[in-house]
């Protein structure tokens, strides 16, 4: 008699997911209104929903591994950068036979060999190589950044994505939410962003820390520290002697060896002891000394809030979480407020219409604005970006060489100056503390289309 | 709270609806140095140029002094407002030569606003008042050009007469400066 016994592997296979089907199938009391219990909600998050991670250094490494062992089984990551020997410590999914490879490559072959349920898709770029029908496709972006100009442009472009209702609303189909995650250290935070409807990045701007300036005369003239060493190198000598012919580059060895000497030859004329080869890596890359276990904090931080995001299963984070174990454990978690004037997130575009784009000038278009009750500018600058992507000043009275520049502009039709229906003008004027975008509707493309 | 779930459920038919090839949004960089601009307030001895009038991160700020020791002469200041403004300040240098203690032979330019104590809240206006200020009260406390601050610390009459000198265009010490008066 033979016992049929079940295949072990199959066996693992179905209990693997035991855990999340707790928290998923069943109801609970913290479950919120719109949660229901069923398997469908595994099976969105290991084959419908689709995340986007945006580094895959530090933070991306904690991340790729936290999201695809919770079961989330379409990844996408964008990491420009190539692996270094200093990762290797932390950025555990790079050996150092990977050296001089492209990080997102390396990550998402060790995730798919690793993990069999999840396919991560990598991109060797930056993000500002996609446009908006690339970051569309996603259902929430998660970010392990460490440049605020990359998190103010993905902020800026999901700000972008939004469409509002005629009454002015948001179009709610058309939020991606976003969860961003940084650290400095033993420092570092978390965040979740509705676009739109939260604190955006550009909110809470001044939240960052100042990037550390040393006075220029100090530099110059009275260096005490070696760091003042190493800056005066860096912004005066460097130019001045321009060793190589080209500007300082961090990731030169030669470079930062000419830097290294000549810091070094500056300390001693001024007893100065403490210039070292990492200490002017450091200076001159602005390199704060990564912790691994601050980023698995704030790693598995941003993957908790993918998960609740994606599956309702619990309120996510409201919304902004500190992290500080530099002395003992410290976090607190508040919710950073919208900033009413805030030039990012606060600009609901305001609809200008008019009747003929080949009659309507420029001028016309300032008519209205100074005349409407709604608008009732003085003396409005009128810029937009134009259908290839560049920045066009159209009209700008106060500044004399650029009104002269643009005068002609306001004698011209809309459809002269190649705008288009729907086209964004980004409008300031001393009556508004911070520009505001009108959207220019042709009202004879209405009727055509009726 | 927003129900996202059933957002996803819509985001096909969103992505539809979305329209193709959306026009590019304006930076927030660029949002805030139009308004700076637009509404810069400059004292009559400041003129700004900008070469490329549809492009507003860089410009020209020349400054003609009409009293102090630097009266008569021509300053010409390049600035360049990089995509991270106005958490970081703008990049300015100083385009002419000139015989000045706080700025270098380079045109590096020692101002606090420009490095240490730069602030989100400070407009492109602040920094052309401490431009000027630097022109009518030249700071020998905190020299860039440590010569020129000796000599404005030890003996105002010499300084004076070496700055009238640089801007003539002719040698002071070592230096040769080219003329900067005003035509």
């Amino acid at each position: 008699m033979s016992v049929h016994s079940p295949n072990p592997a199959l066996i693992l296979q179905n209990k693997r997911w035991n855990g999340l089907r707790n928290v998923l199938e069943r109801e609970g009391p913290f479950c919120k209104d719109d949660f229901s219990a069923s398997s469908d909600n595994l099976e969105f998050l290991q084959t419908n929903c689709k995340l986007l991670v945006i580094g895959a250094g530090g933070l991306g490494c904690e991340l790729l591994k936290d999201l695809a062992l919770m079961g989330f089984g379409n990844l996408h990551v964008i990491d420009m950068d190539t692996i270094e020997l200093s990762n290797l410590n932390r950025q555990f999914l790079f050996r150092r036979t990977d050296i001089g490879s492209s990080k997102a490559e390396c990550a998402a072959r060790f995730i798919n060999g690793r993990v069999p349920t999840c396919r991560v898709t990598p991109h060797f770029k930056k993000i500002q190589d996609f446009d908006e029908t690339f970051y569309q496709q996603f259902n929430l972006i998660v970010c392990g950044l460490d440049s605020i100009v990359a998190r103010r442009w993905i902020n800026g472009m999901l700000l972008s994505m939004l469409r509002y209702e005629d009454d002015g609303s948001i179009d709610t189909t058309s939020i991606i939410p976003m969860i961003d995650g940084g650290t400095e250290g033993f420092k570092g935070n978390a965040r979740v962003i509705l676009p739109g409807y939260t604190a955006c990045i550009e909110c809470t701007l001044d939240l960052f820390p100042p990037q550390v300036n040393y006075p220029l005369c100090t530099i110059a003239n009275t260096p005490r520290l070696p760091e003042h060493c190493i800056e005066y190198v860096k912004i005066i000598q460097w130019d001045k002697e321009s060793p190589f012919g080209v500007p300082l580059d961090g990731d030169d060895p030669q470079h930062i060896g000419w830097v290294y000497e000549r810091a070094l030859e500056r300390a001693n004329e001024f007893n100065i002891t403490g210039v070292t080869y990492r200490l002017v890596q450091g200076v001159v890359k602005h390199i704060i000394p990564a912790v691994a276990s601050t980023n698995a904090v704030i790693a598995a931080a941003c993957a908790l809030e993918v998960f609740k995001l994606a599956t309702s299963c619990y309120d996510y984070m409201s919304n902004y979480l500190n992290f500080n174990d530099l002395d003992g454990i410290y976090t607190y978690t508040y919710e950073a407020e919208k900033s009413e004037g805030c030039l990012a997130c606060s600009n609901v575009p305001q609809t200008v219409t008019v009747d003929d784009p080949n009659t309507t000038t420029l001028e016309d278009v300032i008519k209205q604005l100074c005349d409407s009750p709604r608008f009732q500018l003085k003396n409005p600058s009128l810029t937009t970006v134009m259908k290839d992507g560049k920045q066009k000043t159209l009209y700008m009275s106060t500044v004399k060489s650029i009104e002269v520049a643009t005068r002609k502009n306001l004698t011209q039709s809309l459809g002269e100056l190649g705008l288009q229906d729907g086209q964004q003008l980004t409008v300031t004027d001393v009556t508004s503390p911070s520009a505001m975008i009108v959207q220019l509707k042709f009202q004879g493309n209405e009727i055509e289309m009726v | 709270m927003i129900k996202l779930f059933t957002l996803k459920q819509q985001k096909k038919e969103g992505e539809q609806k979305g329209s193709g090839g959306q026009q590019k949004k304006a930076s927030a960089a660029q949002l805030r140095i139009q308004k700076d601009i637009s509404e810069l307030n400059l004292p009559k001895t400041c003129a700004t140029d900008f070469p490329d009038p549809d492009d507003l991160l860089n410009f020209k700020l020349i400054i003609s002094p009409d009293e102090g020791f630097y009266r008569d002469g021509r300053f010409v200041f390049n600035f360049r407002v990089g995509s991270n403004y106005p958490h970081e300040p703008p990049k300015v240098k100083c385009g002419t030569q000139v015989y000045h203690p706080n700025i270098d032979l380079e045109g590096n330019v020692c101002l606090n606003i420009l490095r240490e104590d730069w602030n989100p809240v400070l407009t492109i206006n602040s920094i052309v008042y401490g431009l000027q200020f630097l022109f009518l009260e030249p700071n020998p406390e905190d020299p860039l050009n440590k010569e020129a601050a000796d000599v404005l610390q030890n003996n105002r009459r010499q300084f004076e007469f070496n700055v009238k000198k640089a801007m003539r265009g002719g040698y002071v010490g070592e230096t040769y400066f080219e003329c900067c008066l005003h035509k």
